[in-house]
């Protein structure tokens, strides 16, 4: 058994240009490495494996006959959140048990006209509601570096499989920093593009004003390739922006002179773990060696951002969900008129995390607390917006930890959801704000986990925050 | 005995009307009807997970066209919100609409009923989608995706109505205008426009208004009228023995004649308005405005002027051509060929009318076009056939099409006005017809038409009448 | 849109809300979401100690306007493949129990 699937997507794209490998050698790599290790990560919910070798058949004659496309045959995961045509689609949700997508979501199609296929679908917590994958018809996924470790979440598989070597890359979703904090948990690169950067079209909805689709990589230079190919506008997306796609990775010079980096005071909490501070206090130190300058930058409504959050994103999600009936697609379980229907169908198909978010969501948009909650958030909203603004105006990019924490115990935080949302504070306001963040690993606890350092950047800066990324990655070895 | 006090009735109209697009809403399937269950679907107008809106550009036109025909205030920047509700028509179980910032606001419409006039206000104009069709078996229900995400455009009355005539007038002055203004199909039948009924009464005088119900989802204007008139009464006969109207929806029961109550309904909804996250607001600038303002068809009342002024056609003539659009729009066509205006009018107010009328069609499902009446016209002027001969003509153009002139060689109805030709069957018609050309010779007017008739029928109604009439004086002269 | 209104700070009907979503929820789950989400409520109080004079919502982060599509069909979807999604369908048509007015 080779080991092709745990080489980066740029590694193999030189291997299939030099002939050394074909797409076949490199999907059954990527099989026999799931078959081997995937029971003990639970980071896939499906695969199918014959389809898979196909495609990596049709890349093989297609390049045969001169097609040149560098990564043709390349497998890619995807979280079970987005649509592809003809294969599953379960949010790792019971109520989407059977449902099978009759299209491809745009990104997905992107990507598939650069020759990229897709092979497995990646577990989460359900819907996309979560920050451990612990929410999930299917089981918690296991931290490739201690599987009694959550994996972060809600792209939890997505990070365990790149981590841990069973997919090449993975495509994830990112709402309230479900790709940035599995990356740091884990110990890849997660990377959240602008708001509209990348189409929604075909990715099941949690907060729609908040969701984004991105790359966790086991490099930088992995994650600035998937994102120009998943990013650009799409007339099926009213919220896709127009702006033209960058060669992100084309700055590949190491050096930061030139540049300042803000540290936000406010990113640096109390009660957070030691550890997680110094490894990221020493990650700023590397990128000041490397030339950037490092000033401090105050962010000052960071302190209401989760309370934000959890108000606008609930009440979306409320709506959105909305959908799930049991009448078009998905499972039912019948009733004695439609009502009925909708309140079993409901009750069976949703985890209680979902449920929970369903509950919260109605009542901050229902008759006389609309006011109240979700207009007041999307005030408070206006100015998290402006926080960042003003420190865009002093800095390039705002380099903070990812979490407060590292990944902690699977079952330790699951009973207390107002517990498990505080860990979201550091990720909420970039989706807030709409603004860019990656995730670059850079550290251990003292227990061996992961550490993220987090990059976040001003609206279309994802250049400059891989520039930074890909910098800091190459200094640190 | 009590003397009855006088209720006055306060009604206002929610009118739902679909709009005459190629495509849905928010997404690219065809806005048609009478197509097979669920072919015009896809994953945006089904609901599925991860579909999103896009709004489609000629929907909003016609919207602001509406607007603008009806004197509304157009808003430059409007909105969109979901009012989230459950209902098995419903793809997403919440519409997508607008709330606090529809595209046009105020507006109203004349109405005349009984000679009185009367102003209609409007409160607004917006636009939202339309939910799927549900039909109801035993034991079961279906739904038809087809329908869901039509535009849909709701006009909103103030509740300036009194009676269920004025609510008639103003359903049909509505209807003509949005026909015109080729905004809407207007068929009721295949539920273009459906209407909301919100009615209460109040002491005569009275300042405050009284508690309203509502009818929903009523699909026919006579519909409207029965319902209206009924809930009125019940409302009147209600409040006057000392009860109370309830606030509710009711069913119009049409079969029974009464609207009922829809006691399972939840109709105290909480629709949780809040801005749609996947659409972006629409900012109208003025020349968008003017442009659409420049487009807008010719509407009847002025239609009806103009054939007047420019036609010289008698008040009569117009207010009967303009009823139709497509009639008016052919007589245009016709006029544009030929300049017996008078001629033209009279031809299209009984042949054409009873023609589309007996075949229960539209014009547009007749062969005959404007050339070919044209072409008839210049035949009857030419004397190539007479007017009998020309009917037929026209029959057969109306029926199948073709050329005026092949027809009548067909047909042989060339009409004969040859006087020679035509002296013979004269003199024969006098011949059998002693008493009547004595008649004739007497002075009576009658008798002579009676012969006119012998000589068409001996000649095979080729014989051009007014020469038959000229030769049929000359030799009774007496 | 709707008056504010701060009854019960922290309280919530859980079961009308429920009723709203159209979801049933067992008794524990009631209960429990009760607790859960009242702690949840009261963290969010926070937002009341800010003064938001003049500050407007932002309903979108990136300010966009006038996104429209011309009037032209598109490719629909296979009638076969929407209604093999279906859980029940019935000659073409999704199936629900029967819908009571």
């Amino acid at each position: 058994m080779g080991d092709l699937q745990a080489k980066t997507i740029h590694e193999l794209a030189d291997l299939l240009a030099s002939g050394n490998c074909g797409a076949v050698e490199i999907t059954s790599d990527v099989l026999a490495a799931v078959d081997a290790r995937n029971d003990g990560l639970n980071a896939y919910i499906s695969l199918d494996a014959e389809q898979a070798l196909a495609d990596a058949r049709s890349a093989d004659d297609a390049r045969a006959k001169g097609d040149t496309r560098p990564f043709l045959g390349i497998p890619i995961a995807v979280k079970d959140v987005l649509n592809i045509k003809g294969q599953t689609c379960t949010c790792a949700s019971a109520i989407l048990k059977g449902y099978r997508s009759p299209y491809d979501a745009t990104c997905i199609a992107n990507l598939r006209r650069a020759g990229f296929h897709f092979v497995g679908r990646l577990n989460m917590d359900e819907f996309a509601m979560g920050g451990s994958t612990e929410n999930s018809t299917y089981g918690p996924a296991r931290n490739p570096r201690n599987s009694e470790y959550v994996t972060g979440g809600s792209s939890g598989g997505s990070a365990a499989a790149v981590a841990g070597e069973i997919a090449v890359a993975a495509i994830g979703s990112d709402t309230g920093g479900s790709i940035r904090q599995p990356a740091s948990f884990c110990g890849c690169v997660g990377l959240k593009p602008t708001y509209g950067r990348v189409s929604r079209y075909g990715l099941v909805a949690f907060a729609s004003s908040l969701d984004q689709v991105g790359p966790l990589t086991r490099d930088v230079i992995d994650s600035a390739i998937l994102l120009e190919h998943l990013s650009g506008h799409d007339p099926m997306d009213s919220t896709s922006i127009d702006q033209p796609v960058p060669e992100f990775g084309a700055d590949a010079s190491t050096s930061l002179k030139g540049m300042r980096l803000g540290m936000p005071k406010e990113y640096f909490v109390d009660g957070m773990d030691p550890d997680v501070e110094k490894a990221v206090r020493d990650a700023v130190d590397v990128c000041a060696y490397l030339g950037a300058e490092i000033v401090d930058v105050s962010l000052p409504h960071t302190e209401y951002a989760i309370a934000v959050y959890y108000i606008i994103a609930t009440a979306e999600a409320s709506s959105n969900l909305a959908r799930f009936d049991g009448v078009r697609y998905g499972a039912r379980i019948s009733g004695d008129d439609p009502i009925d229907l909708y309140g079993k169908t409901r009750l069976a198909g949703f985890g209680n995390e979902v449920k929970r978010r369903i509950i919260l969501g109605t009542y901050v948009l229902s008759s006389g607390y609309y006011d109240a909650y979700y207009l007041r958030a999307q005030k408070v909203r206006t100015l998290l917006r402006r926080d960042f603004e003003g420190a865009f105006g002093r800095c390039d990019a705002i380099v903070a930890p990812v979490a407060p924490s590292a990944a902690f115990k699977i079952g330790e935080k699951v009973n207390n959801p107002l517990q498990m949302y505080l860990g979201d504070l550091l990720t909420v306001p970039a989706n807030l704000a709409g603004i860019p963040g990656i995730s670059v690993p850079c550290g251990l606890t003292g227990e061996g986990l992961p550490i993220g350092l987090q990059i976040l950047g001003p609206d279309f800066g994802e250049k400059t925050i891989l520039k930074v990324a890909h910098a800091y990655e190459q200094a640190n070895g | 005995m009590k003397k009855a006090v006088s209720y006055e009735p306060t009604v206002g109209l929610e009118v739902h009307v679909q709009l005459k697009t190629n495509t849905k809403i928010w997404c690219g399937c065809p806005n048609r009807y009478g197509i097979s269950p669920n072919t015009d679907i896809c994953p945006v107008c089904l609901g599925y997970p991860g579909a999103l809106p896009v709004l489609n550009a000629r929907a909003v036109e016609l919207t602001v066209r509406t607007g603008l025909l009806l004197g509304c205030d157009i808003n430059r920047y409007s909105k969109w919100d979901r009012k989230n509700y459950f209902y098995p028509d419903m793809p997403k179980n919440f519409q997508i609409s607008q709330y606090d910032l529809p595209l046009c606001v105020g507006g109203g419409l004349d109405i005349e009923v009984e000679g009185e006039r009367k102003r209609v206000n409007l409160t607004r104009i917006h636009l939202e989608e339309d939910v799927a069709k549900n039909t109801h078996y035993p034991g079961r229900s279906v739904i038809d995706f087809n329908r869901a995400g039509t535009p849909l455009m709701e006009i909103v009355t103030e509740p300036d109505l009194s009676t269920a005539d004025e609510a008639m007038a103003f359903l049909l002055a509505l209807k003509e205008m949005l026909s015109y203004g080729e905004i809407s199909d207007c068929n009721l039948e295949e539920g273009n426009i459906r209407c909301d009924i919100n009615c209460s009464v109040r002491l005569a005088g009275a300042e405050e208004l009284g508690t309203k119900a509502e009818i929903k989802n009523m699909n026919t204007f006579k519909g409207v009228h029965r319902a209206l008139s009924y809930e009125i009464k019940r409302q009147t006969t209600e409040v006057q023995r000392g009860g109370e109207v309830v606030q509710e929806t009711r069913r119009w029961d049409d079969g029974g004649g009464m609207t009922q109550s829809m006691r399972t309904k939840e109709y105290a909804h909480d629709y949780r308005y809040f801005p749609e996250p996947d659409l972006v607001p629409v900012r109208l600038e003025e020349k968008a405005i003017e442009q659409i303002r420049s487009e807008l068809p010719e509407m009847p009342a002025s239609r009806r002027l103009r054939f007047v002024e420019s036609y010289g056609l008698p008040a009569y003539d117009a207010g009967v051509l303009v009823a139709e659009k497509e009639v008016a729009d052919f007589f245009e066509a016709v006029a544009g060929i030929c300049s017996n205006y008078k001629t033209i009018s009279n031809w299209i107010m009984t042949e054409l009318l009873r023609a589309i009328s007996d075949s229960g069609q539209g014009l547009s499902d007749s062969s005959i076009t404007p050339e070919n009446l044209a072409g008839l016209i210049g035949l009857v002027d030419g004397k190539k056939v007479n007017m009998a001969g020309a009917k037929d003509v026209f029959q057969v153009l109306f029926e199948e099409g073709g050329d005026p002139a092949a027809i009548v060689e067909t047909k042989g109805l060339s009409q004969v006005s040859d006087e020679g030709a035509i002296e013979s069957f004269v003199d024969q018609a006098i011949q059998e017809n002693e008493k009547s050309a004595n008649d004739v010779r007497e002075g009576n007017d009658k008798a002579l038409q009676h012969l006119v008739g012998q000589v068409m029928r001996l000649s095979r109604g080729k014989a051009n009448p007014q020469v038959v009439l000229l030769l049929l004086r000359e030799k009774l002269k007496n | 849109m709707n008056n504010e209104k701060l009854e019960n700070e922290g309280a919530m009907d859980v079961d009308h809300m429920a009723h709203l979503a159209r979801m049933y929820l067992d008794p524990e789950q009631v209960a429990e979401f009760k607790n859960q989400l009242g702690e949840v409520l009261r963290y969010v109080e926070k937002l009341q100690e800010l003064d938001l004079t003049g500050i407007e919502p932002t309903a979108h982060a990136i300010p966009v306007e006038n996104v429209l599509r011309s009037d032209e069909v598109r490719p629909c979807l296979d009638h076969d493949a929407a209604l093999g999604n279906a859980p029940s369908s019935f000659q073409g048509e999704f199936e629900v129990p029967s819908i009571i007015d």
